[in-house]
């Protein structure tokens, strides 16, 4: 790896980075979870019999067949921008990151695409048991896929079974220890269940509004069960236990990172949990504070009397550089995330007494919370990759180290440009088909040979 | 171990290059050989079911160059910045185009993603080529392992003074060319009449005008880099490769004729292997070459990721290949013989 010189161009490569990360993260947070409540459809499909979870299925899989082309198309950008924006950290880290980045590939992205088609287009061709068999390979394929991302993600976060070579650049040591990085398995269980919540509060949106205009009322209760059912259990998961092992993971590894999350600036035992207030980063402090004593060495620590360390005690060169948009991502997803255990709950005693489909208030309130979860599982990665700043891969090699020192900022700033406008184009597209689908409602198996 | 990975990012390439080949070849034509909506939708059910999967190899190419040779991925990728963003945005817009065309019933909506999809499959083609016409000609690599080449320069092929120039247009013409020759093959293979019958005509012509193209390149490359052409001609295996190539061209050639297009798009595939193949032969150990210096360059031996993580990469590798290549010949027979257009809006 090459010198230390500031890239002029480096803001542009992080925002480039993070819009296109964003943007993409948009489709396979959904399909991963949707992928998995398709195969429960399916099973029930063929174990029941009943004609609605075919339906209900059906009717998912055209959503998932749409995400699953949006996401590819914008996937491919990400996997490029490694070695076209981050030259020296493909350099450096390609001889670890390349084995998941590769496996994901071989492994993840043939499965996937070899049974797409066949589980859009194919209920037809296929036999009830074979069309259920390409369920479970998107399946497989979307949750590999995600594993392989994110221990790419946390050899980022907290490298493990890896040697520093003299020239900074990283090699694999131990293959295994590398797989079974402990972040790695925390963060996984928490994205994924994370993506599940996702897609279940779309599920049960979509049952929602058509219960709400009285329209197609078998699969309208199909999704309400699966949608809320789902959710109640994703979003606890999500919460308790994967969120609580993820914030003392961050504790433990990255205590910088989590002092700027919580807006911590002064050390100390017994230290508060801030709920809301505004961070002001000069004077160090926070404005407006509404503030839970002790409760943050509680959570972060186990015991009240823990001394939780505030940024003051980090060099400035040691903290992450987006104090603020790293505190309000974090308490954004929590807060959120708060609530969707809630919402779940009342939906699930509602559904439980059989009130639930004839209950509009409660309704209304699935149908308009499912723009929340995307937010929440935004801010979950903001949070995240803020926090791993100003590292590009944790203790090893700076992000100010990483960029493609041989691109300069007017090139950036053009590819920038052009992602806004075509990710622009492409989100209008997304809306309108996805939007078509919702209002057309399940299809029945045209001419069905099964 | 290097050469082993060489081999396996070769042998890649390769794959991706028959394969994606033919979808990209079929989508440059998808305007010339289908008028009507149902012959449209006849190209369409061809490619569909396997173009995705096709474009996994490519995936799995930078993934493979990416644990093997970082160096050369990064030193490539980050040199060619616009270009690549070219490419990338042409994969994003045909992807998308191929994906939501049949969604949507309205004629103005399928007559837009069709041009959309028919353009960006005649470009992804021609930047291949371009960038294959880069690593033939090589880039100013300097002495600490960069180079940054803008879009154009003087198109003046010494020197290497921009991504575009007369030597890599040529070579990318080339490509669009023959992969145009190879998807019109499998749409003359699988695609329903009256597509099919348009196709094989075209191929026809096709073969022509890419047999003339492979020799102009053949004469510029011998031109800019006589060395490599020496080594190519002094070396048994890329010289055997090569002499495979011809073999397999002509033959595709004379099938094609004989109203064999399976056949014919078998031996399609075989030339372009056996010559990407036979040119990996004759560049071995270089991968990017250095048009400043020789030693500059980066090789399969100075940008490799230490033996020992090569040998941990070839075991799940070897375990992933024959999987990948499993589920390539369950669709393939799943899909065997004339794939017939979908009633509309029941695929692609």
């Amino acid at each position: 790896m090459r010198g230390t010189t500031m890239d002029p161009a480096l803001d542009l490569h992080r925002l480039q980075f993070a819009f296109t990360a964003t943007f993409h993260y948009i489709f396979p947070q959904l399909t991963m979870g949707l992928a998995l409540l398709v195969f429960a459809m399916k099973t029930m499909a063929l174990s029941t019999g009943a004609p609605r979870w075919n339906d209900a299925a059906r009717f998912w899989i055209r959503v998932f067949g749409v995400n699953f082309a949006f996401g590819v198309a914008t996937g491919i950008p990400l996997e490029f921008q490694f070695a076209t924006n981050w030259a020296r950290f493909t350099e450096g880290a390609g001889a670890v990151v390349g084995h998941t980045l590769g496996m994901e590939g071989m492994y993840a992205f043939f499965l996937e695409s070899s049974f797409l088609a066949l589980l859009v287009w194919g209920e037809r061709r296929l036999s009830p048991r074979a069309h259920w068999g390409a369920s479970l390979a998107l399946f497989v394929g979307t949750w590999l896929s995600g594993w392989f991302i994110v221990a790419t993600n946390a050899f980022m976060q907290h490298p493990t079974g890896h040697k520093v070579l003299p020239d900074g650049g990283v090699v694999l040591e131990s293959f295994g220890a590398f797989l079974s990085n402990p972040w790695a398995i925390v963060q996984y269980s928490h994205t994924m269940t994370g993506s599940l919540v996702t897609a279940s509060f779309v599920v049960a949106a979509v049952g929602a509004w058509w219960a709400l205009r009285g329209e197609h009322e078998a699969v309208a209760r199909t999704n309400l069960a699966v949608g809320t059912s789902f959710g109640l259990a994703s979003a606890i998961l999500v919460a308790f236990p994967t969120g609580d092992w993820q914030g003392k993971l961050v504790a433990e590894h990255q205590p910088a990172a989590l002092a700027a999350m919580e807006g911590r600036f002064e050390s100390g035992t017994h230290a508060e949990l801030v709920l809301i207030g505004q961070p002001d980063i000069r004077t160090e402090t926070i404005d407006n504070p509404i503030a839970v004593p002790g409760m943050l060495s509680f959570i972060a620590y186990g015991s009240f009397s823990k001394d939780v360390k505030g940024l003051a005690d980090f060099p400035p060169a040691e903290r992450p550089d987006q104090i603020e948009l790293l505190y309000y991502a974090f308490h954004i997803m929590v807060g959120l995330g708060t609530l969707f255990i809630a919402l779940m709950l009342v939906a699930n005693i509602w559904r439980w007494r059989g009130r639930l489909h004839g209950s509009k208030p409660l309704l209304w309130a699935l149908l308009l919370a499912a723009p929340f979860p995307y937010i929440a599982n935004t801010a979950g990665w903001m949070t995240t990759e803020l926090g791993r700043q100003p590292w590009a891969i944790h203790g090893i090699l700076r992000t100010a180290d990483a960029s493609s020192e041989q691109v300069h900022g007017g090139s950036t700033m053009f590819t920038l440009l052009g992602f806004m406008g075509l990710y622009f184009v492409a989100g209008v597209l997304f809306l309108f088909l996805v939007g078509r689908e919702i209002a057309h409602g399940p299809r029945p198996a045209v001419g069905a040979s099964h | 171990m290097e050469m082993i990975w060489f081999g396996i990012v070769s042998v890649m390439a390769a794959l991706w290059v028959v394969l994606d080949g033919f979808d990209l070849g079929a989508g440059a034509l998808h305007l010339v050989v289908a008028r009507e909506e149902r012959e449209r939708r006849s190209v369409l059910a061809a490619i569909g079911p396997f173009w995705d999967g096709n474009e996994v190899w490519l995936l799995a190419l930078g993934g493979a160059l990416f644990l093997a040779f970082p160096a050369v991925l990064a030193t490539a990728f980050a040199g060619l910045y616009m270009a690549v963003f070219l490419i990338t945005w042409c994969l994003v817009v045909r992807g998308l185009s191929l994906e939501v065309r049949s969604h949507v019933a309205g004629r103005e909506w399928r007559a837009f993603f069709d041009v959309l999809f028919s353009a960006s499959s005649m470009l992804l083609p021609l930047l291949f080529g371009v960038a294959l016409g880069n690593v033939l000609r090589g880039f100013p690599i300097d002495a600490g392992g960069q180079f940054s080449l803008g879009l154009f320069g003087d198109f003046d092929a010494r020197g290497a003074s921009g991504v575009l120039d007369w030597y890599t247009v040529l070579v990318g013409a080339m490509a669009l060319v023959s992969l145009a020759h190879h998807g019109a093959l499998w749409l003359a293979h699988k695609a329903a009449e009256p597509v099919r019958a348009r196709a094989a005509r075209f191929a026809g012509r096709a073969w022509i005008a890419a047999a003339l193209l492979w020799l102009a390149c053949g004469i510029a490359t011998q031109h800019l880099r006589p060395e490599l052409m020496a080594t190519a001609w002094s070396r048994p295996l890329s010289l055997t490769l090569g002499l495979v190539a011809i073999a397999s061209f002509g033959a595709s050639f004379l099938l094609a004729r004989r109203g064999r297009a399976g056949l014919a798009f078998l031996t399609s595939a075989g030339f372009l292997v056996a010559l990407l193949a036979a040119t990996a032969a004759a560049a071995w150990p270089t991968m990017l070459h250095s048009t400043l210096s020789a030693s500059w360059s980066l090789t399969a031996i100075n940008s490799a990721t230490p033996a020992e993580g090569l040998r941990t990469g070839l075991v799940w590798w070897s375990l992933a290949f024959p999987i990948a290549l499993a589920w390539l010949f369950l669709l393939l027979r799943l899909h065997r013989g004339t794939i017939q257009p979908a009633a509309d809006g029941e695929g692609y």
